[in-house]
């Protein structure tokens, strides 16, 4: 197995020239993988306006930027993107390639790991450099892929041992995000965009974004309720504790499936992934789908009336009974330490 | 008029796994899920056949799979669809994504002229979303991904809506073009009552050389005959009929392979338990506090 290149390329998603948070994540995990195999992470911007992209990438550990900046660009678009991303990686057979498992990173990575017939794996939630034996033979610095499957039942491991390319979108949420100890402002390589009469076969009419998006992400405490609950009525309870601890709401599937809460809420694994400092799930039995969501959070509280729902497997405090009884007095108890 | 080619999958139906379904070593015991037609496949013939209703022309549907997924091509029948194809072959076992859409793709390049390919975003058993992709590159066509809801179509060109990151935009695109659909685009119709009368007949190949064993293959070329005749053959496509790359097929064309399996175990062990009263409670706060978890 000949490879030709160490490197791990980020492609950095830009809505309206802001890098999507999971493109800043994936600096941050590239760093690591990068630095296990040797070799250099490098930023793949594309847009419009990519200036402020730039410097984003190197505040997040990009060693290098590899950038085409065009008007033509300034919105993602699955031909330009795709054809230019597969024309730079048949180029230049980087080690390793990342996306967010985004509707955008969805869109492109197929494209591009079809177009240079390298192996790709979907909505990754972890991912590591390792040495492998694979039917007797040993391979070095493979990238291990990890990623739940069967509907969440069971985590598979992938591999692409006989590939130059190893390509990967990565679960938004899922890996850790801070600028680099570090930061370097390294080289720039600026490549020309050539139109193609392919890119102009679909054109964007219109794009709405709705505002006031609710950011689970960014909550420090997380209160989240599920079909335990009963009732919309005590589903009220989890907006009251919320309040009290300055967190934001979040529900389970079912709570969402009940009309308990909005979609925009759903933690869990078609839902939202989150890490906050604190997550205390209340009457949320804890099925698969809804840990892999939560269960990187710094502390986890349970409440529930099963002492044997999975949840508390994954909880660090449980507490057992009747919500409507203990969040009542959990919120009566915290007011009066604060005062 | 339009010609429509919808991509389907029989997969296992990972939305009610049972404990005997998981195995001891953590793998899935697949021979144990009850073999459903993916859902948002269902979705995609539904936008084929609405375009038909409005349009006219003629759909068929495609599906590369183990014989027995000839049951969803039959369920493609009774909802609308003009024809069925099976695309099997042993050759085909272990496929990745790579893979599948190589095959497809070669399907699709023998059906001739189209103006559509539909296909649900993705299926339940990999949730991967990239075999559309995939096919629609090796096409060389353009996709829409994440598909809500089709806007106009007028001669050549296809407007439509698809979701996007915290929205929605509206594309323009030039047929032909491949569209993945998501759940809750479209409700797709029952079966037709009649057309299951119609259509339960419906064989595959493979079905019919099981009908005919013991006997001659000249018996079965006769059989064969009869249900193209009666419009009850299911097109069947193996590796050799569609004179396909072997190095391109199978696990021999699949670059990612499954290195490891494990069941999702429950990492607890150092987990405290708190009484529900104030004392406990209070307890608790003090340790969120002093942690710095609350402030």
């Amino acid at each position: 197995m000949s490879t030709t290149t160490r490197d791990v390329w980020v492609f950095i998603e830009q809505r309206n020239g802001k890098p999507a948070d999971v493109s800043l994540e994936l600096l941050c995990k590239g760093r690591k993988l990068a630095q296990a195999m040797g070799g250099a992470v490098k930023a793949v911007v594309m847009g419009d306006s990519v200036d402020a992209l730039i410097a984003e990438a190197f505040r997040f550990g990009a060693d290098e930027a590899i950038v085409i900046a065009d008007r033509a660009l300034a919105q993602y678009r699955t031909l330009p993107y795709g054809r230019i991303l597969s024309d730079l990686v048949r180029e230049h057979t980087p080690r390793i390639v990342l996306f967010g498992a985004t509707i955008i990173g969805r869109d492109l990575a197929p494209r591009v790991a079809s177009a240079t017939r390298s192996g790709l794996t979907a909505d990754c939630t972890d991912l590591q450099i390792s040495n492998v034996n694979y039917l007797r033979k040993e391979y070095a610095d493979l990238l291990l892929q990890i990623r739940p499957a069967f509907g969440g039942n069971i985590i598979a491991t992938i591999i692409t041992p006989d590939n130059p390319v190893q390509m990967a979108t990565v679960r938004e949420g899922v890996m850790e995000m801070h600028p680099a100890d570090h930061p370097v402002a390294g080289p720039v390589t600026r490549i020309p965009y050539v139109a193609d009469a392919v890119d102009e076969l679909l054109a964007i009419v219109e794009q709405h974004h709705e505002e006031n998006r609710v950011n689970l992400k960014a909550a420090p405490v997380i209160v989240a309720g599920g079909y335990g609950l009963g009732t919309r009525e005590n589903f009220k309870l989890i907006y009251d504790l919320a309040h009290a601890l300055g967190g934001e709401v979040a529900g389970s599937r079912a709570a969402v499936d009940a009309g308990f809460v909005g979609p925009d809420r759903q933690v869990g694994q078609t839902g939202v992934t989150v890490r906050p400092r604190l997550y205390i799930a209340v009457g949320i039995s804890g099925a698969i789908q809804h840990r892999a969501g939560m269960q990187e959070s710094n502390k986890i509280i349970a409440i529930n009336t099963d002492a044997d729902a999975p949840i508390f497997g994954v909880a660090h405090y449980g507490i057992v009974g009747d919500a409507t009884e203990i969040i009542p007095r959990f919120i009566e108890v915290y007011r009066n330490k604060l005062k | 008029m339009y010609h429509s080619i919808v991509l389907v999958k029989q997969v296992p139906d990972t939305a009610n796994i049972t404990g005997n379904v998981m195995q001891d070593d953590g793998t899935v015991n697949r021979s144990k899920l009850p073999a459903i037609f993916n859902p948002e496949d269902r979705v995609a013939l539904e936008m084929a056949l609405r375009i038909k209703d409005q349009f006219g022309g003629k759909i068929t549907v495609m599906t590369m799979g183990p014989p027995r997924a000839s049951d969803i091509l039959r369920e493609c029948l009774y909802m609308g669809a003009d024809e069925g194809v099976l695309i099997s072959d042993r050759k085909f076992a272990g496929a990745d994504t790579l893979a599948t859409s190589y095959v497809l793709s070669e399907a699709i390049r023998k059906e001739g002229s189209y103006d559509f390919i539909f296909a649900g975003r993705q299926a339940i058993d990999g949730d991967t979303a990239q075999v559309g992709p995939q096919t629609c590159e090796k096409l060389g066509i353009p996709q829409i991904t994440y598909l809500e809801e089709i806007q106009k179509v007028e001669g050549k060109t296809l407007t439509a809506k698809r979701k996007i990151e915290g929205g929605y935009e509206v594309v323009r695109c030039t047929l032909p073009v491949l569209v993945t659909v998501i759940k809750d685009a479209v409700e797709p119709r029952p079966f037709s009552a009649k057309r299951v009368m119609a259509f339960k007949g419906a064989k595959s190949l493979m079905e019919i050389e099981k009908m005919a064993e013991g006997n001659s293959l000249l018996y079965v070329d006769q059989l064969r005959h009869e249900f193209e005749a009666r419009q009850l053959f299911i097109r069947t496509l193996t590796m050799d009929d569609l004179k396909l790359d072997a190095d391109r097929c199978g696990v021999h064309g699949s670059p990612t392979k499954v290195y490891k399996v494990e069941s999702v175990v429950l990492a607890g062990g150092d987990r405290e338990m708190i009484e529900p009263t104030k004392t406990g409670l209070g307890k608790l706060v003090d340790k969120l506090m002093e942690d710095h978890i609350l402030g």
